[in-house]
C-alpha cells in the first residue's frame, strides 16, 4: 500500500538516522521492513550475544557500519574475567566471507585478537574506521596490520584498550600513499612511540582533525606535530614532566597559538605545571576538556586554566580540584552540559585533604543552567545537598553519584540518602542514567520505581534492605534497559516475580546478592530466549554436579535477552542454565 | 555506619545472630588466623543482619575495610585505575626522595636506582595475581607489602579456600614461599618473563613485577630464575 515507488520510500528513510527509529520503521510493514533492510547502513548490537553474526548479516546485507558491544559493564571493574567471551573474531570472519561492504567497526568490551584486526585489514576494501574502546587481547602487531592493509584508513580511535605493545614500528606501517586520516588516537598505548614515523605521518594528513598521543611523545615532538597540524580540533597531549627549557617553550607557544580550530584538549598524563599556561591563548575556544589523567596538576593550576575556559561544555577533571576549583567552574562556564569529577587518590589514606564535597555539586548545580549529565565522586555527600542539586538543575539525563565509602550516611544527619536521591529522580523528569551510593534502604527503590519513568541504566552497589528495593524498580522503572546491582540483600523472590520482564530488557547483572543458584534455574527454565550465566569462583564446586547445592548463593548472575540461544564460547566456570 | 567486612571464609552461610568468631576461628588454618586477626562477625554490624557483603582482601582487625580493598570498588575503570596508582607510586617515590636523609635503609642505593629511572617510578601498585584452577583473577596492591613473606601472607589470605576444597573442609595453608607446598608464586617481569619469586632483592623484585601467578608445582618443574621461559607470544588469550 505505498503510493510512492520504492526508491522514494528509501529516500525518506536515509535522514531517519536513530536506531530506534529505524527499528520502529520496519515494524509498520512487510513492504517497509524489507526496504528499510536493504537500506540499513549502520548498525548497533548493544550485546553481541543477542544476536548471532549470519543473522546479522541476513537480515540487514548492505551495512556499513557494525557498533558490538560485548562484556557487561561491570567488567569494567574487574567483575567479569578475561576469558569471559565477547570475542569478536566470529563476527569478521562472518562479514569477509559474506562480502559485507564493512567500512566503520565500533567495539566495546570485547577480545580483539592480532588475528582478527589481521583479517579485518584485508577483507574489506573500503574500511574506514576503526573504534576500540575498552577492548584486549591485541597488540601493537595487530595495528601494524591495519596501518599497512587499509588504503582508505580515516580513523584509527583507541580508547582505554588493553595493548600489549610490542615497540614495534606500527606507526612506519602507514604507507606514504596514506593520506586520508582524520582521527588518530593511541593514548592508550604504554610504549614508545617513533616520533619521526608519527611526525611524517601527521605532515601527510591534510585532513587530521584529531590527535591524541601517548605518554611517550615528549614536548619538542609535540611543537613540530602541532606546527604541521594546525587545523586540529581535538588534540590529547601525551607527557612532559620535566621544565621545558625557554626555547621549546616558545616554540610550543607559537605553535598552540596558530591552532585556531581547537575546540578539545585532554591528555597530560604527567605534566608540568609551568607548561600550561602554553595552553591559554586557546582556552577561550575550548568546548570540552578533559584533565582527569592529569593527576600532576595542582588545583590552583587547574583553577587559573579553568577561568579562561568560558566556552566549555564538557569537563572532565580530578577531584584535586576541590569545591574551591567546582565554585570557579560554576562562575565561569555557563554552557557547562557534561562533568564528570574523578577520585585522585582510591586509597583513601589521604584523609586530611578534603577533594570534593556536596558543596562543590550543589555549586556547579547553582551556576550551570545546562548540565544534564553528571559522575561525581565524593566522600560524603547530605540529603539538603542533592535536594537543592535536584532543584536547581530538573533536566538531568545522566546522574551518577559515587560516595567512595560503601553505605556512608548522610554525613550531617546521619541518616540514609533516600531523601535526597528520591528528590533527584522526582524533579529529573528525563532522567535516563542513574548511579545510586552510600547509604540507602529499600525507599529509596520505591522512588526511583515510582518517580522515574524514563530510567533506562540502574547501577546499585551495598543498598537496600529486601527483596521489596528490587522489586519496586522492576515494577516501576518500565523503560529500564540495563539493570546491574551488587552486594545488596535481594534475592530469589525478587528476582522471580516478574521472568517475562528481562525480555524488555538487554541484561541484569547481580553479583554478591542473595540469589540462590535454585532460583536461577527455575528461571532459566521457563526462559527459553534468556540466556541465564552463572560465574562461580570457586570452580572447583561446580565438578560435583551430585552435590548441586540449589540453596548455595551464585557469585555473579549475568542474564541478558537473546534470539540465538546459549553460546558455545563460554568458558568452563562460566555456566549457562 | 561502617563499611561491611567479612571473611569469605569457605562461603559457609553465616547464621544471623550467631557467635561465629570462635566456631571458624579454630577450624582454619589453627594458630596462623589469630594472628591476623579476629573474623568480624554479625555483632559488628548491628543494624545490617545478615547481609552478604564484599570481600576484603586483606584483614587488618576490626577496621572496615577501605574502599579500594573491596573488589572493583570503586566503580572506576582499571584503565583508569592503574593509571591513579602509577601517579600516586610517584608521588610516594618523590616524597621519600625529599625526605632523604631522613629514612636510612640497608639497600639504600639499591632503592634509588628501583624507585627512579629517569624521574619516573615504575610499576609500583596494583598488579593481578592468577591462580591456577581458580578462574578469578584478583589484584593485589603491591605497595602495601613489606616483603616477600608479607606478600606471601596475603596472597594466601586471597586464596584462601580456593584450593579445591569445600567450607566443611579444612583448609591447607599455601605456603608458597618455601617450596613445601603443591604450588609456587611465580611472576612475569617486565621483560615478559616468567621467573620465580623470591630470588632477587625485594626491592628490585616491586621494581620489575608485572603480574603474579601462583602455578601448580608439577608445571613450574620447567622454570628457573633469570631463565628464559618460552614467551607466551600468543596474546590471543589474555590472562
Amino acid at each position: 500500500m505505498n503510493y510512492f515507488p520504492d526508491e522514494v520510500i528509501e529516500h525518506v528513510f536515509d535522514f531517519v538516522v536513530s536506531h530506534k527509529d529505524r527499528n520502529s520503521i520496519s515494524l509498520v510493514c512487510k513492504s517497509w521492513h524489507k526496504i528499510e533492510r536493504f537500506s540499513r547502513k549502520e548498525v548497533f548490537i548493544g550485546n553481541c550475544y543477542a544476536i548471532n553474526p549470519e543473522r546479522l548479516i541476513g537480515r540487514f546485507p548492505c551495512l556499513k557500519s557494525l557498533t558490538l558491544k560485548g562484556k557487561p559493564h561491570f567488567a569494567d571493574f574487574n567483575l567479569v574475567p578475561h576469558e569471559w567471551g565477547g570475542f569478536v573474531l566470529p563476527w569478521i570472519e562472518a562479514l569477509a566471507r559474506s562480502r559485507v561492504g564493512l567500512e566503520e567497526l565500533r567495539l566495546k568490551r570485547m577480545v580483539v585478537t592480532d588475528e582478527s584486526l589481521e583479517l579485518l585489514s584485508r577483507s574489506f576494501a573500503n574500511f574506514k574506521s576503526l573504534v576500540l574502546v575498552s577492548c584486549e587481547g591485541f597488540t601493537t602487531d595487530g595495528l601494524a596490520s591495519i596501518a599497512t592493509n587499509c588504503r582508505h584508513l580515516r580513523e584509527l580511535d583507541l580508547q582505554e584498550n588493553e595493548i600489549d605493545d610490542h615497540r614495534g614500528q606500527w606507526l612506519n606501517c602507514f604507507p606514504d600513499s596514506c593520506t586520508t586520516l582524520i582521527s588518530l588516537n593511541f593514548a592508550c598505548l604504554k610504549g614508545e612511540t617513533n616520533v619521526a614515523a608519527l611526525e611524517r605521518l601527521v605532515a601527510r594528513s591534510p585532513n587530521l582533525k584529531s590527535l591524541k598521543l601517548n605518554r611517550a611523545v615528549p614536548l619538542d615532538a609535540l611543537a613540530r606535530l602541532m606546527s604541521c597540524a594546525p587545523q586540529l580540533v581535538d588534540l590529547g597531549v601525551g607527557s612532559y614532566e620535566n621544565e621545558p627549557d625557554p626555547e621549546s617553550f616558545a616554540k610550543l607557544m607559537t605553535a598552540i597559538e596558530k591552532c585556531i580550530s581547537l575546540r578539545s584538549l585532554s591528555g597530560f598524563l604527567e605534566v608540568a605545571p609551568l607548561c600550561l599556561p602554553a595552553f591559554y591563548p586557546i582556552c577561550q575556544n575550548l568546548i570540552s576538556l578533559n584533565l582527569s589523567y592529569a593527576a600532576e596538576i595542582q588545583g590552583n593550576h587547574l583553577i587559573k586554566l579553568i577561568q579562561l575556559c568560558k566556552r566549555l561544555q564538557r569537563l572532565w577533571i580530578l577531584d584535586s580540584i576541590g569545591d574551591k576549583g567546582l565554585v570557579v567552574v560554576a562562575d565561569t562556564c555557563k554552557e557547562l552540559q557534561e562533568l564528570r569529577v574523578f577520585p585522585s587518590d582510591v586509597h583513601g589514606e589521604e584523609d586530611n585533604i578534603a577533594a570534593v564535597t556536596e558543596v562543590g555539586l550543589v555549586a556547579i548545580s547553582a551556576g550551570c543552567p545546562k548540565l544534564h549529565s553528571i559522575l561525581y565522586f565524593c566522600k560524603q555527600m547530605t540529603n539538603a545537598a542533592l535536594i537543592a542539586v535536584a532543584k536547581n538543575c530538573p533536566n538531568f539525563i545522566r546522574f551518577r553519584l559515587c560516595i567512595l565509602e560503601p553505605h556512608k550516611p548522610d554525613h550531617i544527619t546521619s541518616q540514609s540518602l533516600d531523601e535526597g536521591f528520591g528528590a533527584i529522580v522526582q524533579a529529573c523528569k528525563g532522567l535516563r542514567r542513574l548511579s545510586v551510593s552510600g547509604l540507602l534502604t529499600d525507599q529509596v527503590f520505591l522512588y526511583i520505581g515510582m518517580y522515574a519513568e524514563q530510567l533506562e541504566m540502574l547501577s546499585i552497589a551495598f543498598a537496600g534492605d529486601t527483596d521489596k528495593g528490587m522489586l519496586y524498580v522492576l515494577n516501576g522503572c518500565k523503560k529500564m534497559r540495563k539493570l546491574e546491582i551488587r552486594d545488596s540483600p535481594f534475592g530469589n523472590a525478587a528476582l522471580l516475580a516478574d521472568v517475562g520482564r528481562y525480555e524488555t530488557m538487554r541484561s541484569l547483572w547481580m553479583s554478591s546478592c542473595e540469589v540462590t543458584l535454585g532460583g536461577c534455574k527455575r528461571l532459566a527454565q521457563n526462559s527459553p530466549r534468556l540466556n541465564v550465566e552463572i560465574i562461580n569462583e570457586n570452580e572447583n564446586n561446580r565438578m560435583e554436579q551430585n552435590e548441586e547445592d540449589e540453596g548455595e548463593k551464585v557469585d555473579k548472575l549475568y542474564l541478558y535477552r537473546t534470539v540465538v540461544g546459549t553460546r558455545k564460547d563460554a568458558p568452563p566456570y562460566v555456566r549457562i542454565l | 555506619m561502617r563499611g561491611m567486612s567479612e571473611l569469605e571464609a569457605g562461603k559457609c552461610n553465616l547464621p544471623a545472630e550467631s557467635e561465629l568468631e570462635l566456631g571458624l576461628g579454630l577450624s582454619l588454618g589453627g594458630g596462623a588466623w589469630k594472628e591476623r586477626g579476629r573474623i568480624l562477625t554479625a555483632k559488628d554490624f548491628p543494624s545490617v543482619g545478615s547481609k552478604r557483603s564484599a570481600e576484603s582482601s586483606s584483614h587488618q582487625g576490626a577496621s572496615p575495610p577501605r574502599s579500594s580493598q573491596v573488589v572493583g570498588w570503586p566503580p572506576i575503570g582499571s584503565h583508569r585505575m592503574n593509571s591513579l596508582v602509577n601517579n600516586q607510586a610517584m608521588k610516594v617515590a618523590k616524597a621519600e626522595e625529599e625526605d632523604g636523609e631522613k629514612n636510612v635503609v640497608k639497600n639504600d642505593e639499591l632503592k634509588d636506582v628501583s624507585m627512579k629511572v629517569n624521574g619516573k617510578v615504575q610499576g609500583l601498585g596494583f598488579v593481578k595475581v592468577n591462580m591456577d584452577g581458580v578462574g578469578i583473577g584478583r589484584k593485589v596492591d603491591m605497595r602495601a607489602q613489606s616483603s616477600y613473606e608479607n606478600l606471601a601472607q596475603t596472597l594466601e589470605e586471597m586464596f584462601f579456600g580456593m584450593t579445591g576444597t569445600t567450607s566443611r573442609e579444612k583448609v591447607k595453608p599455601l605456603r608458597l614461599l618455601d617450596g613445601s607446598s603443591d604450588f609456587v608464586l611465580t611472576y612475569e617481569d617486565k621483560e615478559g618473563d616468567w621467573m620465580l619469586v623470591g630470588d632477587v632483592p625485594w626491592r628490585m623484585f616491586i621494581n620489575s613485577v608485572k603480574r603474579l601467578r601462583i602455578m601448580g608445582t608439577s608445571e613450574a618443574s620447567g622454570l628457573a630464575p633469570r631463565h628464559q621461559e618460552q614467551k607466551d607470544r600468543q596474546r590471543n588469550k589474555p590472562v
